[in-house]
């Protein structure tokens, strides 16, 4: 008897008890359950929440695997300096890149899941239903959107806030106004800014180094990890540009939070998702597109000779309008959170200005927000919030259009038992 | 027999707990929000609303029959606001560090809706006595929440109650700070107070499912 079999024993013996969900869920997991639709057998897709979830979580695998090897690239070359000649197999996939990765990034994710998903089973228990899936996907995206030096007390504090505040209490699962895993970003952020912002969080003990320094060390040499935006925040283009260039922003060897950088693993990621249906391709379409206009604005702006160089937004507004896509979370964010089916606007109309704004303000928020220089996580908790809405106005003027129609349309003459009438009323 | 009879205990009793004005009414939820940071300033604040709302409700009760209807809001809003003056006059005058730090909201007492809910909603209708138990009543479930909630921001965000450090030092890294374990500056901003109302509201109406309001 395999292990399937043996857990259908479990499940079948512990029927109706307290702890049941607890055993189904696992049951489940990533196998095809052996009981028949309780309900909706009309619906004839094979795919289950469970399978959108997997979907996605194939989609961040290699986005966490270069996450490991960069974590350690990171780090060395911010002491040794970056190599002339990069090679991949010499300087990236190495060991000892791939070592630093292991023992900081699979505790955070150890904790992501362990904290996250335990809330979800006192839930279900107390609740008395299925856990549901919804953490699957907010477990492996919480670690990759942290800076590498997030203390996991901190971060269980930040999942324990997500999940019960940011989904539980709205019904969970499917039922949150706000991404869970933004909402745990957003809590982290407003929580403990020293460590979520600055030069000496985004490596592999920068912050470390610099407290022992500050304490009267000097046999060891400081790391500073300044990201692309935060070198432009500090009208420090130049000084960008001499370390890294638009390749190294394209396939990610920048420093930033853990699993953001990568831009070509996201952008291949992002089609898999589309040509598997599982994500919206109009949300990150008018995403990319919102974040190219705010950014030819802002160059515009340069161009125009309406901001010099003295001003401290020159930095971030001269930035080429399509590097904005490269650096920093806003790849990462259209393509794995923006197109959140449950937060996200659900009408097509409504996801193209819902993607449109997240892309508009992300790049704005990131140009003016003064205390760091980046934005995408509260572009996209905003417009959860207005997607409800914008989704309403686009249902409205729907049925709108589709009154003025039925009102200019002719109605025989011949009709005298009034059936065009009802048929006027059951359509309104 | 004690001091009440038990329809007049009611009267400070229910606004404690079922008929809490912030957690059930909905009401001064502004006050709540801003000055909740500190526990300090949450019990100045709550003292503050006692002495307002309860000397205010028996004076209104005592003119009741004579304020002609028309113009009960402008008497309403005079009694509160000499009250106010007075509270304002009293902390500048003996705490005046505390009046800079609550600023307009002792002003905007005046402001608060359970005052001048109760003014219209009780102490127009009844006798100065059980308007004063109603004052004090309604005063104090609305000082219980804001204490709560000042509580567990000035512990969690600041470390410290009523400014003295319970959790070691944070900038010598003494007591729980030595662990690694650092303040919560999410708690000092005014949407965490907003949380933590929140989750009152949410484990009150757990613990006395009657309280929940049908859809």
């Amino acid at each position: 008897m395999g292990l399937k079999g043996k857990l259908h024993e479990i499940k079948q013996k512990y029927k109706g008890k307290k702890m049941a969900p607890a055993f189904n869920a696992i049951h489940t997991f990533l196998f095809t359950p052996d009981e028949t639709t309780h309900s909706g057998s009309h619906v004839r897709a094979a795919d289950d929440l469970k399978r959108t979830m997997n979907t996605v979580i194939m989609a961040l695998v290699p986005v966490l695997v270069f996450s490991i090897f960069n974590a350690g690239y990171q780090h060395y070359s911010a002491l040794n300096g970056f190599p002339e000649q990069f090679s991949l197999m010499e300087h990236f996939l190495t060991w000892k890149n791939a070592w630093i990765g292991i023992i900081k990034i699979l505790p955070l994710l150890a904790v992501s899941y362990g904290v996250g998903l335990l809330v979800e089973f006192i839930f279900a228990v107390i609740k008395g239903h299925e856990v549901e899936e919804g953490y699957l996907v907010t477990g492996i995206l919480v670690p990759l959107i942290v800076p590498i030096d997030t203390p996991l007390w901190m971060l269980a504090v930040a999942v324990i806030f997500g999940v019960v505040i940011g989904k539980e209490v709205f019904g969970g699962t499917g039922m949150n106004i706000l991404n869970p895993a933004l909402t745990i970003r957003a809590f982290l952020f407003f929580a403990y800014p020293t460590w979520m912002s600055g030069d000496k969080v985004w490596v592999y003990e920068a912050r470390e180094r610099s407290e022992a320094i500050l304490a009267g060390a000097t046999n060891i040499d400081a790391i500073s990890g300044e990201t692309v935006l935060g070198y432009l925040a500090q009208n420090k283009g130049a000084e960008m540009a001499a370390k890294y260039d638009v390749w190294d922003m394209f396939y990610g060897f920048i420093p930033g939070s853990v699993g953001e950088t990568p831009t070509l693993l996201i952008l291949l990621g992002g089609l898999f998702l589309i040509f598997s249906k599982i994500a919206s391709w109009r949300i990150m379409l008018s995403a990319v597109l919102g974040s190219l206009v705010m950014g030819l604005i802002f160059n515009q702006v340069v161009d125009m000779g309406w901001i010099t160089e003295t001003s401290k937004f020159y930095g971030l507004m001269s930035f080429e309008f399509w590097q904005h896509l490269l650096v920093g979370g806003l790849a990462f964010g259209i393509v794995y959170m923006a197109t959140d089916p449950v937060t996200g606007s659900q009408t097509n109309r409504g996801k193209w200005i819902y993607g449109f704004l997240i892309g508009f303000l992300s790049v704005m928020i990131r140009v003016f927000n003064p205390a760091y220089p980046e934005g995408v996580f509260l572009a996209i908790l905003l417009m959860n919030v207005f997607a409800p809405t914008i989704d309403h106005y686009v249902l409205r003027g729907n049925v709108k259009r589709r009154m003025k129609r039925l009102q200019n349309a002719v109605i025989h003459p011949k009709d005298t038992d009034g059936k065009a009438a009802e048929l006027q009323a059951e359509t309104v | 027999m004690g001091l009440l009879s038990k329809k007049d205990a009611n009267l400070i009793l229910d606004p404690l707990a079922d008929n809490n004005p912030i957690t059930i009414q909905v009401l001064g939820i502004c006050s709540a929000l801003a000055i909740t940071a500190e526990l300090e300033a949450s019990i100045v604040m709550s003292v503050a609303v006692v002495f307002v709302l309860g000397v205010g409700n028996v004076v209104i009760s005592l003119m009741r029959n004579i304020i002609p209807s028309k113009i009960r809001i402008i008497v309403q809003l005079i009694v509160v606001a000499t009250l106010v003056i007075m509270v304002d006059q009293v902390l500048k005058a003996f705490s005046y560090e505390l009046s800079q730090k609550l600023g307009a909201f002792i002003g905007l007492i005046i402001t608060n809706c359970i005052i001048m809910g109760r003014f219209e909603a009780f102490a127009l209708a009844n006798g100065p006595w059980k308007s004063f138990l109603d004052g004090i009543g309604n005063a104090l479930g609305y000082g219980v929440i804001l204490i709560i909630v000042g509580f567990f921001r000035e512990l969690l965000g600041s470390g410290t109650l009523l400014g003295y450090s319970v959790l070691g030092d944070s900038i010598a890294k003494t007591g729980l700070y030595a662990t690694g374990y650092e303040n919560n500056g999410f708690m000092i901003i005014p949407p965490a107070a907003l949380i933590v109302v929140g989750i009152i509201i949410w484990v009150q109406r757990s613990k006395n499912p009657a309280l929940v309001e049908e859809n």
